[in-house]
Parts: structure tokens; sequence; C-alpha cells
């Protein structure tokens, strides 16, 4: 049930899901660091644990007590009046059995892989084209930016009008057909999310030792040589960092569904978040909604995990080994 | 029950409050529980839920309400401009002697439109529901009865003159849930009416269809000057609805619905169903919405204006069509908005003055209120002529028994007087089949009737679907 939470920024998300980046960092480390000893160790030391007990507290009261209270209504049969009643494994076993549920999860699929494909590559290009220092490249970049800074509400509902059927700005059909709706979910979240990603690729791309790609140069190498062999491996870390954030946002995504297409045409951009809104705020079956709450923070996780365990990003080993 | 919502909020679709909600629900849920201290299994539930929430804040963070105890009963309306009619009973009520013998009085609480129902959901699931609260009666309050949340007032209408005698039968029925009367009709009526635009109507010599041969003769005309003959706003998929509401009930009569109503699946099996899906497939197929409707939404104006400029030259639609018009394009409104009831259909055993939509809004009590005869009294008040009168001012027409006389008084006596007479000499006011259903039906056959529309599945599909919907 805290998958809602991260639909509103991607960026907030993974802090909760795995602890990577950004967020509450204070949570378990200053308790590993602390002096040992007491009196004079600890004014030169690490803070007190006692720092991290707002964060932890936060933290604890907003994501891990709704995460469990979802968990267990994931068991019960609840229309929100009275109490409770347990089921057992019954909302599991319709989520498992649901035609809707098994479209939704190709749907959600589809749209994380190809929302990663098409703003990965214009992000990379992006981001390292503004890590340049020349000014125009610092207007544009900051030009680039203010799509991040307006709320996702804002943004479908301004691109709910520009594609207007009979009174936008391209009048055609485009959310009323199946791949038309879904093609303009994915790039209403592109012009939403890319900025970031241009952000965390240009921080990136400037970390790159100047040095490499002098090397690179006195080897005979050219700018598109310069950028496959140097830039793109360079940049790992940012890509795993980039891409657990995307994939994170992408399976939480659901302003943009609700206001663009509520799901339609037919259920055909019912994706899993949008199936979990409909199935608590419309049908009041909040056991359903629960269990597929549940089970996006289990995806979510599990395949964070995975993108971390497999790009060698959790062991943090360097780009610059050796250098 | 979005039906109502494009009364009102014209241009602001549904996800208005959806964004912040997420984080807003928790802390709503949270503060309510840490400065309550009551941690009650329900209530941490209830904090848990509000997670989900992407409306409905304050509900569990304020603490007065219905457990309170105290004289004042809140009341939750749905807040768009005809509020001020029930802001005026409210005052009047407050002021009166009835209000000081029972000691009670009455506080008004705007809900934004879109919200309401899911605002209401979880109020009412909490310590803090109302005492009063607005509803469409039938599937909005079933979920309430059951959870045994509602106050029978069937035997309070029936040993009250006024209210027993007070409203038209057909609106007051069609509010109720197994023949049991849990609410007062406080509200204009909204029935589903074809409009036309006269002016189209003018220029390619045709008149309003009475039967359905002629609307067909009508649309091939249409279509041949190159105008596209219905506007519908399928992206918000209740105006889709009311097709089949009156397609059923034009072919096989109003109990073919009432079976469903009834809980009864295997009504959707009727023969009716399926021919009113196969008649609505064969429209589209013909083009009579067009080619966009799909993506033609009602609520952020497209419809009406598609409407109102002519590229459209009818429109079924609820009532409020008129004032919509009237805010958008007073010119049209005015001048060119003509309207009839929906045409029979050939074979149909559908008395062609049936009605379908929304029959009014009612108040219905919370069984948990603590002063009960405070609330009664307030709601008698609805019954009042001068209540009568406020809502004729706004433009509205009352579902009361003596509304008639009333309606000279009316922006648009003759819109008015139409209404009134479509709605009194109805045999049968089918309530809007998302409204007469429960919430766990209704979502589910909404997202059928698009698959339907937008050609995602076949008549027979249809049925089968909906048939397995319980």
């Amino acid at each position: 049930m805290s998958a809602p939470t991260p639909t509103k920024t991607p960026a907030g998300s993974p802090a909760g899901e795995n602890g990577t980046p950004g967020g509450s960092g204070g949570s378990g480390r200053p308790l590993k660091y602390r002096p040992s000893g007491a009196g004079k160790a600890s004014t030169v030391g690490r803070p007190h644990a006692a720092w991290a007990l707002p964060g932890v507290l936060f933290f604890a009261f907003f994501a891990v007590v709704p995460l469990g209270l979802a968990f267990y209504l994931s068991f019960t049969s609840w229309d929100g009046l009275g109490d409770p009643k347990l089921v057992g494994l019954d909302n599991w076993q319709k989520m498992f059995d649901d035609d809707r549920m098994v479209q939704s999860l190709w749907l959600t699929v589809l749209l994380t892989v190809v929302s990663w494909v098409f703003q990965t590559v214009i992000s990379v290009l992006l981001g390292v084209w503004a890590a340049g220092r020349q000014r125009n490249r610092a207007v544009l970049s900051a030009i680039f930016f203010v799509p991040f800074l307006l709320s996702s509400t804002a943004i479908a509902l301004l691109f709910y009008s520009l594609l207007d059927p009979n009174f936008g700005v391209i009048q055609k059909n485009i959310l009323g057909s199946s791949n038309g709706a879904f093609l303009a979910i994915v790039f209403v979240g592109a012009w939403q999310f890319i900025p970031f990603h241009t952000l965390l690729y240009q921080g990136g791309a400037r970390q790159i030792p100047e040095v490499l790609y002098q090397a690179a140069s006195i080897d005979g190498a050219g700018r598109y040589r310069q950028f496959y062999s140097v830039t793109l491996p360079q940049l790992r870390n940012t890509m795993t960092t980039s891409t657990v954030l995307m994939v994170v946002g992408t399976l939480t995504y659901f302003e943009t569904v609700l206001i663009l297409t509520k799901g339609g045409p037919g259920t055909d951009t019912a994706i899993l978040p949008y199936l979990m809104y409909e199935a608590g705020f419309k049908s009041y079956d909040f056991g359903y909604a629960s269990a597929i709450a549940s089970f996006l923070v289990v995806i979510a996780t599990g395949l964070s995990l995975i993108l971390v365990r497999l790009t060698g990003f959790g062991r943090m080993r360097s780009t610059r080994e050796g250098m | 029950m979005e039906s109502i919502n494009g009364r009102s909020n014209g241009g602001q679709p549904t996800g208005g409050g959806a964004s912040g909600g997420a984080d807003g629900g928790t802390s709503g849920g949270a503060t309510g529980a840490l400065s309550s201290r009551t941690f009650s299994r329900r209530w941490i539930l209830g904090a848990g839920a509000t997670t989900l929430l992407t409306t409905g804040l304050t509900a569990c963070g304020s603490s007065d309400g219905a457990g309170g105890g105290s004289s004042t009963l809140t009341a939750f309306v749905y807040g768009d401009d005809a509020v001020k009619v029930q802001q005026a009973a409210v005052d009047r009520f407050n002021k009166s002697a009835v209000a000081k013998s029972t000691k009670g009085k009455v506080k008004l609480e705007r809900i934004p439109g879109a919200e309401y129902p899911a605002k209401l959901r979880t109020a009412m699931g909490s310590p803090s529901a109302p005492d009063i609260f607005y509803n469409w009666g039938g599937g909005s309050i079933k979920a309430y009865q059951d959870a045994k949340q509602l106050v029978d007032l069937t035997d309070t209408i029936e040993g009250d003159p006024i209210l027993k005698s007070g409203f038209l039968p057909s609106v007051l029925a069609a509010g109720g849930l197994g023949g049991r009367q849990y609410g007062i009709p406080m509200r204009g009526m909204q029935p589903v009416i074809l409009f036309y635009n006269k002016s189209v109507f003018t220029e390619h010599k045709l008149q309003p269809p009475t039967t359905w041969a002629e609307l067909q003769d009508i649309n091939a005309k249409l279509k041949a000057a190159k105008i596209t003959p219905f506007a519908l706003g399928g992206a918000d998929i209740w105006p889709e609805l009311m097709w089949l509401e009156y397609l059923v009930d034009r072919i096989g009569g109003p109990q073919v619905f009432a079976k469903i109503q009834e809980g009864d699946a295997s009504g959707w099996g009727d023969p009716a169903v399926l021919k009113a899906a196969e008649t609505v497939k064969e429209l589209i197929d013909d083009g009579v919405f067009g080619s966009k409707f799909s993506s033609v939404s009602y609520t952020n104006g497209g419809a009406p204006a598609v409407f109102a400029k002519g590229k459209a030259a009818m429109h079924l639609m609820g009532s409020w069509e008129y004032s919509t018009q009237l805010g958008k394009f007073p010119d049209f409104a005015k001048k060119n908005l003509g309207w009839c009831a929906f045409p029979t259909v050939e074979g149909g055993t559908g008395d062609v003055r049936n009605v379908v939509g929304n029959p009014t809004n009612y108040w219905s009590i919370n069984a948990r209120a603590k002063n009960k005869d405070a609330a009664v009294a307030f709601l008698k008040d609805c019954a009042s002529e001068r209540y009568a009168k406020a809502l004729v001012a706004n433009g509205d027409v009352p579902t009361t028994a003596g509304a008639a006389k009333l309606l000279d008084a009316s922006p648009n006596p003759e819109f008015a007087k139409f209404q009134y007479e479509m709605v009194e000499r109805a045999p049968a006011f089918t309530l809007s089949w998302d409204q007469a259903v429960g919430s766990t039906v209704s979502t589910p056959m909404l997202t059928e009737i698009n698959k339907l529309f937008v050609g995602k599945s076949s008549p027979s599909d249809f049925v089968s679907a909906l048939k397995e919907l319980k």
C-alpha cells in the first residue's frame, strides 16, 4: 500500500524500497559507526544514533506501518465500512485468475520497457551534451529541466487538452485508440522525466576525468569512438541509478493514466497501479486493491534488487578502478 | 455517479485530487491516530486504508462528528453551485423553532464534486462520519445499508402526510432499496433527454424523431450532409451508458434492468440487452457518433462544444446539458437547443414515456446520528414549497408533487415544464445503472460498456462478460 506514495515522484521512491540513493541515509550507518568508547570519542566521531531517530520514525510510520497494514488487508475482504473480514488467500487467488490482471501485467512490463528505452536513449544523449561547459548549453539545460518542476497532474491535464480530438493541437483520435493512448502515456511520462534523468547523466558525464578523453584521442579515437569506449562505460553506475528510478517510477505510474485515458480505451492502458486504484476507489474493494499493491511492492523491490545485483552496482565498484 | 459530476465540474476531470493525495491521506490518518490516542484495530486499519486513498483527507483527521454526541449535525453535500439552496435551508433550519425544540443545529460540509463518493466512503468508515449525507439513492447507498449505517425512513414518510404525498412517487421509489426508503429527495430531477440542434434540424428540414426508423432516416440525411448525427463524450464512459439504458428500456421495458438491479446477474442474459448492444454496434459502425468519439469527453466541455457548434446535430444527455450550454454557449442554449423524448424502437415493449437518468439526489441519515429528531426535522423542509421555490430559482426542477405551478418562475419555464411532465407521466424512472447497482458491479460494468463502444468486445462477448458480474 505504500505503492501510491512513490507515484508522486519516482525520485523519492527507491530510497524507501531498497535504500540506494538519496533519502534516509541516516537510518543504518550511524549505528554501525558509533564509537565504542564513551566520552571524548563521541565528540569527534559520527553523530549519535539518536540523530537517525526522526528519519527512522518518519519512515516507519509513513512507509513500514502502512506497508504492513496493506499486506494484512490483502488477506481480508473490506469495503471501507465496518471491520475487515479475514478471507485467507482469496484476493491473491483472484488476482492470479483475473484476466485483466494478465493484461495489466503485460501492459505494465511493456510500458516499463518502452519508457526505459525511450527515456534512456534521449537522457544519455542530452545529458552528455549538457555536460559541456559552454554557456548556451547551461542555459538550454536549465530550460530542459522545466517540465520536471511541474506537477504530473498539471502536465497530464495540459497534454489532455493538447490531444483533444476536436479542439486540441493534434485533432486525431489518439487517446481513443489503443496504440495511440499507450504511446501518449509513454510520451507524456518521458516528457516529464527525461529532464531529471538528463540531469543525472549530466552529473555523471562531468565526473569523467578529462585524461581519459586525452588518452583516447592520443590513441586515435574520434568523437563517436570516445563516446562508446569512454563515456558510456564510465556512466555505468549512473545508468544503474537512473534505470532503477525509471523502472520503479514506471511501475507506480498513475496520475497520467488516470487523467489521460482512465485505463481506456476499454482496458488497454490499465496498468497495475491504475487497476489498484480502480479496485480500491471505484469498487471499494480494499482487500483486492491491497493485494495488487502488495504485489506491486514485491515486483518493484525484486526488480530493483535484480538490477542492482546484475549490474554490480551493489558492490559499489568504481568505474575508475585501476586508474 | 459521474453523470452528476458532469453537471457542475465542467473542465475538471476526475483526476484533480489524485496527485498529492497519497501523502496527504497518510498524514491525515496518522495525525488523527496520534491526537486521539485511540489505536483501536479498526482505526489503525482506517489509517492504513488512507495511504491508498487519493482523496478524503480531513475525514480521519478531525474528531468531531457523529460519535461526538454534540448537538450539531454534520451534513455532507456535493459541492457544486446548487449548494446555495441547501445552505439557505440550513440557515433557515438553524433559526427555526424546530431546531430549538429538538436542540439540533446543522452544519453543511461541501465536498468538491468528483471526490464526493470516495470521501463519503472513507468518512463513513471512520469515527467522523457525517450525520446526514447527500447521495444518489439505490446502489450508491447499498453498502451503507448493508453495514446498517442508514436510518430507515419508510415509516417516517408513511406517517407524515407532507412527506408521503409531497414527492413524485416514481422519484421516491427510485431512491429506495428493496422497497424501503432511506432518502428524502433534495435536489432537482435529472432525466436523460434527447437534445437536438434546432438550426441544424431546420436547415436540413428535419423533425425530432419519435421512432427508431425516423431516427435512422435523420442519421442518414445528416451523414449525407457531412454532419455527425450524435455528439458522444465516450472518454467519460457514462454518456455511453445512457444509450444502453434507453435502448434496453425501449426494447425490453424497465423490468429487464429492474431484475439486474435486484442483484440477479442472469438478467443481463435478457435478449433485450443483446439487442441493445447490437443496436449500439450498428450505430457505431454506421458512424453515427463520428470516428473520434472514444477520445471526446463531456466533462472537459468537448462534447457540448461539438454539439453547440453544429458539428454534431443531437446529443443524448442528462438535463444538466441545458445549464452546461447556458454557461458555455448561452446563445445556443437560449435559441437553438431543442429537446424531445428518446424514440420508440420497433418491436420493443418499452413505453415511450419511460425515463432513465438520475431521478434526483437524496439526503440520508446516518444510523449513528445522535439527534435523529433534529435530522428528520431538517429533512422535512425539503418537501416545503419554500424549498421547491429556491430550487426553481436556481434553474432546477423540483421533484415535489406540487412543483408544476411553481415552474413559471423558472429561468426557462418551457424546458422546466417539459422535464417535469416527462418525469411526472413516466410509468417508470430507471435510475442510472452505475448508481443503481453497487460499486463492485458498476466499475467493471462501465469498463465492459466502454469495451463494447470502442469495439474491443462484440455484443455477445459484452453480454457474457456482464453475466459474470457479481
